[in-house]
């Protein structure tokens, strides 16, 4: 698979705080990658330094195979950035030929892109006239303009009301759909975990995980159960090896298992026990879950 | 080339503010210049043509038409700061960037426009003149005609390097409001140390240093021309003689000014964080 973007070691310092720490990954063509973490992990700032707005301290990247300059290379990527920054007294047409003159574009592309994200009809209304979720429907409008190799992401759904984050989610999911990298900076896990495939964890500016979403913990997924003989159960599943944890809470018993197991031999063996369950459900933990457990193994450590 | 200045002009054409400014600065020194070319009758009571005094005569009219237009300037510097100061309060200049532009490109559009207006305006000012003078002037050999035409080139080079000033000053400060203030306290800082320098060693020695100050070696290279035109009065007053011409080195310390400036301005942005 074609690399898109590889970063070595890069570092950050803002005066006394580092805000990225030998920060290394690498970014394949045709995947959808998140960058997770809280405010001020580092996410912004790595993608500053990858888009030349950033000086980086220490450290290196590469766009593509290597040979090209970072600023040619932007000309292939698409990419907004918290906020979307346009001339205001400029209707939407005029930036977007704007940006079609700093990237080489031909016009032909500014109505196309626009119908993609539904602005076609206010083309010419004044940017500063736009809602905040029009505001980033046309950053995201620009970014689609040269038909980028990847599009970078930074917090896309900040701010806007859920109309807004359902419109902008539906639009990203298209895109990815079409098979372009998509690079997703968030702190809203359920949104990584609805688009990403591949996701990398910061926290602090240092990298504590990278790699597919459904690999982040080796976890065999957990069991909820309810049955009427609750004691009975309890008891059944402490003295079972393929039981880790066992947690009740309100009647509703949640078993972790230590390996696989298939959800129809449980109930088998539970019913030949002489145990009937009211409920079970298997499930493995949610990227939220996971996430606060990663971030809260390496407080520990 | 013209693709970066192509795209600052759509910037500052489709401003309105900035679109009266450029306006303004270009077509405001027309007129005063045609105006007091016409010859206007106060009230009846005498008729003020200042074509008769002989000052729109090749090849005085070169030096007064271009003294007189580079007073104008601070409109366009207005419009020089303010081109900055918007792209860092609209965060256009990280979006730039962030779509392809180098941070190269971005300091040369910004000169490139500069360079381009300030052609456009010493086109102007050479045209009126020429045709001003054509029609005042006694002599009509193309040599006296064009005799000191070096002061239209003075003018282009002040215009260049006085915007660059301000390019620079807009680059630094970020804000435009700030950057025309920082002009204004340069202005006072370079008085503030010719006072030093003639009080501390001698008032030639001070006056020597001073003109390689950045704004008062800019207005050194049209000097005024008023003493000049006095001059053609009186011919016998040996005291009024004074050196108004445009000098090689004048040229050399405001083209050094203008790469500095667009340098630094280059280096600002270059080791900036956005």
């Amino acid at each position: 698979m074609d690399t898109i973007l590889s970063i070595n070691n890069l570092t950050k310092k803002f005066g006394y705080l580092t805000a990225v720490k030998n920060l290394s990954f690498t970014i394949k063509k045709g995947n959808v990658y998140g960058i997770l973490g809280p405010n001020g992990s580092g996410k912004s700032t790595t993608l500053g330094i990858v888009l030349n707005v950033v000086n980086k301290t220490e450290g290196d990247f590469h766009w593509f195979d290597g040979n090209t300059s970072t600023h040619d290379a932007l000309k292939k990527v698409g990419a907004i950035i918290e906020r979307p920054n346009f001339y205001p007294y400029m209707t939407a047409e005029q930036n977007l030929k704007l940006v079609c003159k700093i990237k080489d574009v031909p016009l032909s592309k500014i109505n196309e892109k626009l119908d993609v994200v539904g602005l076609l009809e206010r083309k010419d209304s004044k940017f500063q006239t736009y809602s905040l979720g029009m505001k980033q429907r046309l950053a995201i409008a620009s970014a689609l303009l040269n038909d980028p190799e990847i599009l970078i992401l930074d917090e896309p759904t900040n701010g806007l009301d859920p109309q807004g984050i359902h419109q902008i989610r539906k639009i990203i999911k298209q895109i990815a759909a079409k098979g372009t990298t998509i690079l997703l900076a968030s702190h809203l896990l359920d949104e990584v975990e609805k688009v990403c495939s591949h996701v990398v964890v910061l926290r602090k500016g240092v990298k504590l995980y990278s790699g597919r979403v459904d690999e982040m913990i080796s976890s065999h997924g957990f069991f909820e159960l309810k049955s009427n003989k609750e004691t009975e159960l309890i008891t059944l599943l402490e003295s079972n090896p393929s039981f880790g944890k066992i947690k009740v809470e309100d009647q509703l018993v949640t078993a972790f298992l230590n390996e696989p197991m298939k959800s129809e031999d449980f109930n088998k063996y539970l019913f030949s026990q002489g145990i009937i369950l009211t409920h079970l459900v298997q499930r493995k933990e949610s990227l939220e879950e996971q996430f606060l457990q990663l971030t809260d193994n390496n407080n520990q450590n | 080339m013209l693709r970066l200045l192509n795209l600052e002009l759509q910037k500052l054409l489709l401003n309105r503010t900035s679109k009266i400014l450029i306006f303004v600065s270009f077509i405001l020194p027309f007129f005063v210049i045609l105006l007091s070319s016409l010859k206007i009758n106060v009230f009846g009571f005498f008729t003020l043509e200042l074509g008769e005094l002989g000052i729109f005569n090749f090849p005085i009219i070169w030096h007064l038409t271009t003294f007189f237009a580079s007073q104008f300037k601070f409109f366009f510097a207005i419009v020089v700061v303010s081109m900055i100061g918007n792209e860092y309060s609209n965060k256009t200049i990280k979006q730039n960037l962030i779509d392809g532009l180098s941070k190269k490109e971005f300091i040369l559009s910004k000169f490139y426009t500069i360079v381009f207006f300030s052609l456009v305006s010493t086109f102007i000012i050479g045209l009126i003149s020429f045709c001003i003078g054509l029609y005042y002037s006694s002599y009509n050999e193309a040599s006296i005609i064009f005799s000191e035409i070096e002061f239209l080139f003075a003018y282009l080079l002040k215009l260049i390097g006085f915007f660059s000033l301000c390019l620079f000053l807009g680059m630094l400060v970020k804000r435009s409001a700030f950057a025309l203030a920082f002009l204004f306290i340069l202005f006072i800082t370079e008085w503030i140390l010719f006072g030093l320098l003639s009080w501390q060693f001698d008032v030639a020695l001070a006056g020597n240093i001073q003109d390689f100050f950045p704004l008062k070696s800019m207005y050194n290279l049209i000097d005024q021309p008023f003493q000049r035109i006095a001059m053609t009065k009186f011919p016998n007053k040996g005291e009024l003689i004074y050196d108004y011409a445009v000098h090689w080195y004048e040229l050399a310390i405001v083209m050094g000014w203008t790469a500095l400036f667009v340098f630094l301005s280059y280096r600002l942005l270059k080791n900036r964080d956005l």
